[in-house]
């Protein structure tokens, strides 16, 4: 499995043969609290990198998702429409949002590595 | 309300909320707990089923003394206030001269005392008390204590928990009210709150506040419950919250709490706009405060549109989220009165797209008031 990368909007992504799959990080889980809706992007669309992708939602209040690269949505997470816990749950595993075929693979290395990440919340 | 560039203020339960792994934010100008480590819906469930202790020393407490205290407080509110009863407290709005809600407040009569107990919202207590004292200067006399702390402990094992540490407690019945004395401390305790659970609302010395927040939290049945929760439970027991669904843009009849008007008072109509109020209230509101249940899980939150049709804006949300206890969005908002009846199928506007909804009865929790029999 490819190593994860990560964006300063607290989204992951891991890129496997040409298609990145896309979540939100254990720290914005936690800063988000419980979550209690997700909406995710229309199939076929296409998003470019840092557009707005999704919408994550806690009691409190409403955060979009950013996609981490270009691409067009190929996949929702259509476990999250019932159980939108997953992604407090488990962030970077069952509590995916979205898969994007991307026009350009090798643009994920642009983004933080998980220690530049960790770093990057450290200093938050 | 919340003003970030003056310094905040702390209650005097800060060093247990930090204890408590809280998250505090700034909320009318205090640092005050959004929610600790349970989480915002664990806390708002478990007051529903068990009981909950809120911190709610932000909040303005005061007393009015003078010859009539309760005839001088009419002057600025619609509520019976001459007839509270001894050990009883009543909801009460403040009015503006032009008949809207500069506030909602609570007023209460202390057995065998002449002064009057209040209670006002925090992100208003300031302008609040600065209003009530011009208004009633020379009848009456305010003096705020902001020395003082005050708790809340709501859900049905409130009144056995209390019981334990405030003999006589479980006398009261909703909305009644005393002085008791709580874990040691002296104590005014009121049958009341602002969840829709059964409860109690605790007012002490802030030098005795946290040895009682101690005591109440170390029974089983009790959790700490930030200001997330406290949302999520006065939205769903359809309760007001000061600044979104009422405010000096709003009067009682829209607000759809006439009912906090005396009887005598409309026939005496002796209050701020009294004649255009109770005028409103036989004509009927143009637009009322309803209940909003939209459906799917999509919560739609405050300034949403609400439309009829394609895209008649017919009105806006002013509380909406997500109801932790019905596992549903639901949302409270005004709308033209001709779309407020129940079961009015309405349109919201969330991130551009229409979103079915309709108009339901408040609460949307059913409230657990012990009431007297």
């Amino acid at each position: 499995m490819s190593e994860l990368r990560f964006t300063k909007d607290h989204e992951w992504v891991r890129v496997e043969g040409g298609i990145a799959t896309v979540g939100i990080t254990a720290y914005a889980a936690e800063q988000l609290g419980d979550v209690v809706f997700v909406e995710a992007p229309e199939i076929g669309k296409t998003v470019a990198a840092g557009g707005e992708a999704a919408v994550v939602e806690s009691v409190k209040a409403a955060s979009d998702v950013f996609a981490p690269i270009g691409g067009e949505v190929i996949a929702a997470n259509a476990l999250l429409a019932d159980d939108p816990a997953k992604v407090n749950a488990d962030p970077e595993g069952e509590g995916w949002f979205f898969k994007l075929k991307l026009a350009d693979p090798g643009a994920v290395t642009d983004l933080m590595t998980r220690a530049q990440y960790d770093e990057f919340v450290k200093g938050l | 309300m919340t003003d970030t560039y003056a310094p905040l203020r702390r209650t005097p339960l800060h060093d247990l909320h930090l204890e408590l792994g809280a998250k505090i934010v700034p909320f009318a100008g205090y640092e005050m707990p959004v929610h600790y480590a349970a989480g915002i819906l664990k806390e708002h469930l478990h007051t529903r089923e068990r009981a909950g202790l809120f911190d709610v020393s932000h909040m303005g407490q005061a007393f009015l003394s003078g010859a009539d205290p309760a005839r001088a407080l009419e002057r600025v509110t619609p509520a019976d206030i001459a007839g509270l009863g001894d050990g009883q407290q009543r909801y009460a709005l403040l009015l503006t001269d032009r008949g809207t809600i500069k506030d909602d407040f609570m007023a209460a009569r202390l057995a065998g005392e002449d002064a009057l107990y209040l209670v006002v919202n925090a992100g208003t207590k300031e302008t609040d008390f600065a209003y009530i004292a011009e208004k009633l200067k020379g009848v009456a006399t305010l003096a705020p204590r902001l020395d003082r702390a005050l708790l809340a402990l709501q859900g049905p094992s409130a009144e056995a928990v209390l019981a334990r540490h405030a003999e006589g407690v479980d006398a009261l019945s909703f909305m009644k009210v005393g002085r008791f004395t709580v874990a040691g401390a002296p104590a005014i305790v009121g049958r009341t709150g602002y969840t829709g659970e059964d409860g109690f609302e605790i007012s002490l010395e802030a030098k005795d506040a946290m040895r009682v927040a101690r005591a109440l939290l170390g029974e089983p049945e009790v959790l700490p419950i930030g200001l997330g929760a406290r949302d999520s439970l006065r939205l769903e027991a359809g309760l007001c919250l000061y600044g979104h669904d009422i405010d000096e843009a709003t009067d009682p009849v829209e607000a759809n709490l006439a009912w906090s008007i005396g009887k005598r008072r409309k026939l005496d109509k002796d209050f701020p706009a009294a004649a255009k109020i109770v005028a409103e209230l036989f004509d009927g509101p143009a637009r009322k405060r309803v209940g909003l249940r939209p459906e799917g899980r999509a919560p739609a939150r405050e300034g949403t549109e609400i439309v009829v049709a394609a895209d008649r804006v017919v009105g806006r949300v002013t509380s909406g989220g997500f109801g932790p206890s019905l596992n549903a969005p639901i949302a409270m908002g005004y709308v033209e009165t001709a779309f407020a009846a129940e079961g009015t199928e309405l349109g919201l506007i969330v991130r551009g797209k229409r979103l079915p909804a309709r108009v339901v009865p408040m609460p949307f929790v059913p409230h657990g008031y012990k009431r007297s029999r």
